[in-house]
């Protein structure tokens, strides 16, 4: 039993972080999800604080605001001092984190948080914190509640924002012309990634998160050429690492987390190697077009 | 030498645009007649695209507005297209010919719907238009730049827009291509739509324009095609260099002409 949950939530995981990552990667964002990974630990630790309590919802929400605040940051600092793009991921996340840490380290003795849970988490406990009712009920782990709460809300969002996430993110200057506001698209997204982080966290920690934010659609980015599909392969991809990595951890006795993170390398790895398409191996040799010199001129 | 009409299709009036402080349009105060098709020329760098992307609402403005049928942008998105420049994004995006084309149906559907059969069709009709019917399942990656610029248009095409905005249609593109793009635009202007196009040849500018915008950070001229395109207000445009750069540009055309794609 405890197998299906461990493999169940990093399942939910997988499907959250691999369905927003595919947008991530495509508008050549992949880092902001490492920087909202870190960035929402003030947020966390803060909720914290002030709810005095573990629960869910606080955190997410505390770590919600600041995975906006985040991306606020990121843009302000990009747009008006005129900060290169990663240079101002860089600064941005690693300030935010460092908050987080010195008040982990500060209030250390009211914090049941320490940041080696936050950056590696620990899927091996899910199976211990039940959700049991006065009735003497069982309901499964409450990781599992609410992470299958937060997958269905991001499939929601997917499926009611199809057009425009497509569209916002292949060509923001014509979605924007058309009337399509690209910002709130823009902040929608990075609510939905900071939602993901926060709800992730605890469970698999930040370093999983970001690898299922990048391989898994990376993977998938090699092996399809269209975008519903790259969609519904990277979710196959992450909760086949998540199932594989179990099974690889519990073979080597190693961690969880960082056998699915293996895993999800090593898909990223033989798919391009041998992708029929775009891998280095095994592509069928196209010849490119040569570029004509008209258009070099243009 | 700027020409100003009655009942405009779009105005612009006092406009300037920066970025970081540093205004790269200055005052730019012109009107455009309807049905018309105006090309906007100037050198690189004059702000050609930064102007249309400013009568589009696309960019923040430090003075100024744009009306387009007399109202604001806001109120008249679904009668505007754009064409972007074709380098502005990624040819490697997971989509297709027809993905692409569809997106000009977008703008008519609500949140929560997607594309119905009408739309599926207008968007086929607009990729018969442009004679890329047979590429509608190719993947974008797989395009040449003449069959890129004229999925653009396509997509343009599907929208039935009233004003379209092109950002350099013709550059890169084979003969064959811009033959159809032009013939395309005189269509749509019989149709009595109005077509601004950012152009950088002079030659075909005055066979293709009726109305020629001559822009270099500010508005050197707006109006009729004969009225604008003389040798002093080119020299005005281009800083009196510009019998040096029609040469260079005379020769590079006759060296490019053979090597020209022929692909459709
Ligand atoms: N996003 C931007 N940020 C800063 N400067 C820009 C930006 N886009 C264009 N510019 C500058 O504004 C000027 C006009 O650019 P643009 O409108 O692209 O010219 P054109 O299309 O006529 O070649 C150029 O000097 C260009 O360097
Ligand atoms: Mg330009």
């Amino acid at each position: 039993m405890n197998a299906f949950w461990i493999i169940l939530t990093g399942s939910l995981v997988a499907t959250c972080c691999s369905l927003l990552g595919c947008y991530l990667i495509l508008r050549r964002m992949a880092m902001v999800g490492d920087a909202i990974s870190h960035a929402v630990l003030p947020g966390i630790v803060i909720a914290f604080l002030v709810t005095g309590s573990r629960d869910s919802m606080p955190m997410l929400i505390g770590a919600g605001l600041l995975g906006v605040i985040t991306t606020f940051l990121i843009e302000f600092f990009h747009r008006y001092a005129r900060v290169q793009a990663d240079a101002s991921i860089g600064v941005t996340f690693t300030w935010l984190f460092a908050i987080g840490i010195i008040l982990i380290s500060v209030f250390a003795g009211q914090v049941d948080l320490d940041q080696d849970c936050v950056l590696y988490g620990e899927i091996a406990y899910v199976p211990l914190d039940l959700w049991i009712t006065e009735g003497n009920l069982n309901y499964g782990p409450r990781t599992v509640w609410t992470l299958g709460f937060v997958t269905l809300l991001i499939i929601l969002f997917i499926t009611i924002g199809y057009k425009e996430l497509f569209l916002t993110t292949f060509d923001p200057a014509f979605a924007a012309a058309i009337g399509f506001s690209t910002s709130l698209w823009y902040y929608l997204l990075m609510t939905a990634v900071s939602l993901t982080t926060v709800a992730s966290f605890e469970s698999v920690g930040a370093i999983l998160v970001v690898a299922f934010l990048v391989a898994p659609p990376a993977t998938a980015y090699l092996l399809t050429d269209n975008f519903k599909v790259m969609l519904i392969l990277s979710v196959m991809l992450g909760i086949l690492a998540s199932a594989a990595g179990y099974f690889l951890a519990v073979w080597m006795d190693g961690s969880i987390a960082g056998a699915i993170a293996t895993v999800a390398g090593i898909e990223f790895t033989l798919v391009f190697l041998f992708s029929p398409t775009k891998g280095q191996l095994l592509r069928r040799r196209q010849v490119a077009p040569a570029r004509q010199p008209e258009e070099a001129l243009a | 030498m700027i020409v100003q009409v009655d009942n405009p299709v779009v105005e612009v009036h006092d406009l300037t645009v920066s970025y970081d402080r540093k205004p790269v349009l200055w005052d730019i105060d012109l009107t455009l007649p309807a049905g018309a098709l105006v090309g906007v020329i100037g050198p690189n760098g004059a702000g050609k695209s930064t102007l249309i992307k400013a009568m589009m609402d696309l960019l923040p403005t430090s003075s100024g507005y744009v009306r387009i049928f007399n109202e604001p942008i806001k109120q008249v998105h679904k009668r505007i297209s754009y064409v972007p420049q074709r380098e502005s994004v990624d040819w490697d995006f997971p989509a297709s010919v027809f993905d692409v084309v569809l997106m000009g149906r977008y703008g008519n559907l609500g949140l929560f719907r997607g594309p119905r059969k009408a739309d599926k069709d207008a968007a086929m009709e607009a990729l018969e238009k442009v004679n890329m019917q047979s590429f509608a399942n190719r993947q974008i990656s797989q395009l040449s730049g003449g069959q890129q610029q004229r999925v653009f248009l396509a997509r343009a095409l599907a929208q039935n827009a009233d004003v379209y905005f092109m950002d350099e249609p013709f550059a890169g593109v084979d003969i064959a291509t811009e033959t159809a793009i032009i013939e395309l635009l005189r269509q749509m202007r019989a149709q009595g739509k109005t077509v601004i196009v950012v152009h950088h040849d002079l030659q075909s500018a005055a066979d293709y324009f009726d109305w020629v915008v001559l822009l270099n950070m500010r508005l050197v001229a707006s109006g009729p095609t004969e009225k604008v395109l003389t040798q002093e207000l080119l020299e005005q445009t281009y800083g009196g260099k510009l019998t040096v750069l029609s040469k260079v540009g005379d020769l590079l055309r006759k060296q490019e002409f053979p090597a020209r794609e022929t692909k459709v």
